[in-house]
């Protein structure tokens, strides 16, 4: 009979995984096979480790075994084909890893660098690494998409086709563009994040895995990378948006916007731990548009009351924000932040001087906003005009309910 | 974003449809299954399906005890600001599902240069269809945070 395999080695394995696999794409340059290799090397530490005890350098025995393997491949390859490159065969000639290899540098980054190419789109960028980063099986990550696991299977094997086109080998960027790969490597964590934080409410939790296994990439980038201050921010922010999941939906899956949330639900210890992370982040100075958004999202999640929420300082954060980066949402984000100061006319005429922006125009959160707004100005009848408008455009089922309520409610009361 | 790329056709359309020639046929399906290939190659295809022909199309509603009643039919309209149904045969006017493909792409104008590919498939003689192809986002997840 099968054992359940002990929890603690298969998240030591998860957790090594990644390191062995970029170490031996580093050597042998061919993902493929490398990927092949790991897998084996698991397989055999999940057989082995339970019975006989975890070796005193598991990451070390992964990547040794992984190494063996891949040795194996490059000379049953080469045997049958005739035509083996002098890498490979150099490669396979040394195949015991350096100490270097096994002991000191983690390769979990040069992974994830390879994995959010700048050569491939985000949905690639996304599969590829939570395939070899995140170690989730193809299944999971077309389930976790909703889309059928061969279309997946394409999509992750075309985005190792494009970055092996690329030519641009696997190792560590160069100093003048590391800074700018990093930048992607995050955007894409946060767009699976995201993937996960705004899926509708229901009973599909594959997808709130997304959110915490984004989460638990991006604390291993911090692990390595405990200085950037964006790595931090971006940390940090996952951590004060995620704590907040559990009063976003209601009963009926319905949308709870902030200012109704239950905040007896928030995550009182993840709350701490962000808030504690970004105080200790943004006077390292070299502030960026994660660490913003995180010290919003700490400003919201310190307020006992949703009436207690220093909108003044919010204001000024989305002001610094806004001349950081030129992302409409937060234009309009920084309009309702004056209104809850200034009052909804100010707020009002900042949507106005919005319009000229093409990218906002048709978009229905400028309705959206606007709709809320006029109903703090006291025009109820010009706002569940918006409301409804905003309803017809958006692409998000849970948010259209939300906006069609909202005019119900209003139109009730006229 | 998931989008479906719907073909749909009156009765006419249908049955001009099955008037074909066997090269006809074989050239769309052949072009069809081509451009599916393409599609789950490039890792952007999540269905593609084609119906039965609306002959055995019926229309199903529940009865006063939850029941099916099926009919041949169904006539919709609006009349006196209100919606109405009547029983009763399809409208010559009205269009049925031919068929759907569902793509996950990055953006809108990729599902609109999808859409023109199915829309160029050949018709008689080999000539592009230029079919009208209704392109429709699929509601995906909550939106990141209400205002």
């Amino acid at each position: 009979m099968e054992q359940p395999l002990d929890i603690s080695i298969e998240r030591l394995l998860r957790e090594l995984r990644p390191q062995a696999l970029g170490t031996v794409v580093r050597r042998f340059k061919d993902f493929a096979a490398a990927e092949d290799a790991v897998q084996e090397a698991s397989l055999a530490a999940a057989m082995k480790w339970p019975r006989e005890g975890i070796p005193s350098n598991p990451r070390a025995w992964l990547t040794q075994v992984a190494f063996r393997r891949m040795a194996d491949h490059i000379r049953s390859e080469s045997a049958r084909r005739r035509r083996e490159s002098e890498l490979a065969l150099e490669a396979a000639n040394t195949t015991e890893p350096t100490a270097i290899e096994t002991a000191q540098e983690d390769d979990t980054l040069g992974l994830l660098f390879m994995c959010c190419h700048p050569a491939l789109t985000p949905a690639s960028a996304i599969a590829l690494t939570l395939r070899a980063v995140g170690g989730l099986t193809t299944a999971e990550i077309a389930r976790a998409f909703l889309v059928p696991e061969a279309t997946m299977a394409q999509r992750i094997s075309r985005a190792k086709q494009c970055v092996k086109n690329s030519g641009i080998p696997f190792q560590p960027p160069p100093p003048e563009e590391r800074a700018q790969r990093l930048r992607a490597v995050l955007h894409v964590l946060y767009l699976i994040f995201n993937e996960g934080y705004t899926s509708s409410a229901g009973p599909d939790l594959r997808r709130e895995d997304l959110s915490h296994e984004a989460m638990r990439l991006t604390r291993i980038v911090h692990r390595l990378q405990p200085n950037d201050t964006e790595v931090a921010g971006l940390f940090a922010l996952m951590l004060l948006t995620d704590a907040r999941r559990l009063a976003r939906t209601g009963a009926g899956g319905e949308l709870i916007p902030l200012a109704r949330q239950d905040r007896a639900l928030w995550d009182k210890r993840q709350i701490a731990e962000g808030v504690a992370l970004i105080s200790i982040t943004l006077p390292k100075g070299s502030v960026g548009p994660y660490q913003l958004q995180a010290a919003i999202a700490a400003v919201h999640d310190e307020a006992a009351r949703s009436e207690d929420t220093d909108w003044p300082q919010i204001l000024a954060l989305y002001g610094l924000l806004g001349r950081m980066s030129d992302n409409p949402m937060v234009r309009l984000n920084h309009a309702i932040a004056a209104a809850m100061v200034h009052g909804a006319a100010k707020g009002l005429e900042l949507l106005d001087a919005l319009k000229a922006d093409a990218r906002l125009a048709n978009h229905h959160r400028m309705d959206a906003v606007r709709a809320h707004l006029l109903e703090l100005a006291g025009d109820p009848e010009a706002a569940v005009r918006h409301y409804r408008a905003a309803a017809g455009k958006t692409g998000s089922l849970p948010e259209r309910n939300y906006l069609l309520t909202q005019a119900a409610r209003l139109s009730r009361e006229l | 974003m998931k989008y479906i790329l719907l073909l749909t056709g009156t009765k006419a359309e249908f049955d001009w449809y099955t008037k074909w020639s066997p090269q006809d046929f074989e050239a769309q399906a052949a072009f069809m299954h081509a451009l599916h290939k393409e599609l789950k190659d490039s890792g952007v295809l999540v269905a593609a399906e084609g119906l039965a022909f609306p002959d055995e199309a019926r229309v199903v509603r529940a009865g006063a005890d939850g029941s099916p009643v099926v009919t041949n039919g169904i006539v919709r309209g609006v009349k006196d600001g209100a919606p109405f149904v009547t029983d009763g045969v399809f409208p010559e006017s009205k269009e049925f599902l031919a068929g759907y493909t569902i793509i996950d792409v990055e953006s809108a104008e990729q599902a609109y240069k999808i859409a023109a590919r199915v829309s160029a498939a050949p018709g008689p003689g080999g000539v592009p269809g230029n079919m009208p192809i209704e392109v429709r986002q699929i509601m995906n997840g909550a939106p990141e945070e209400l205002p």
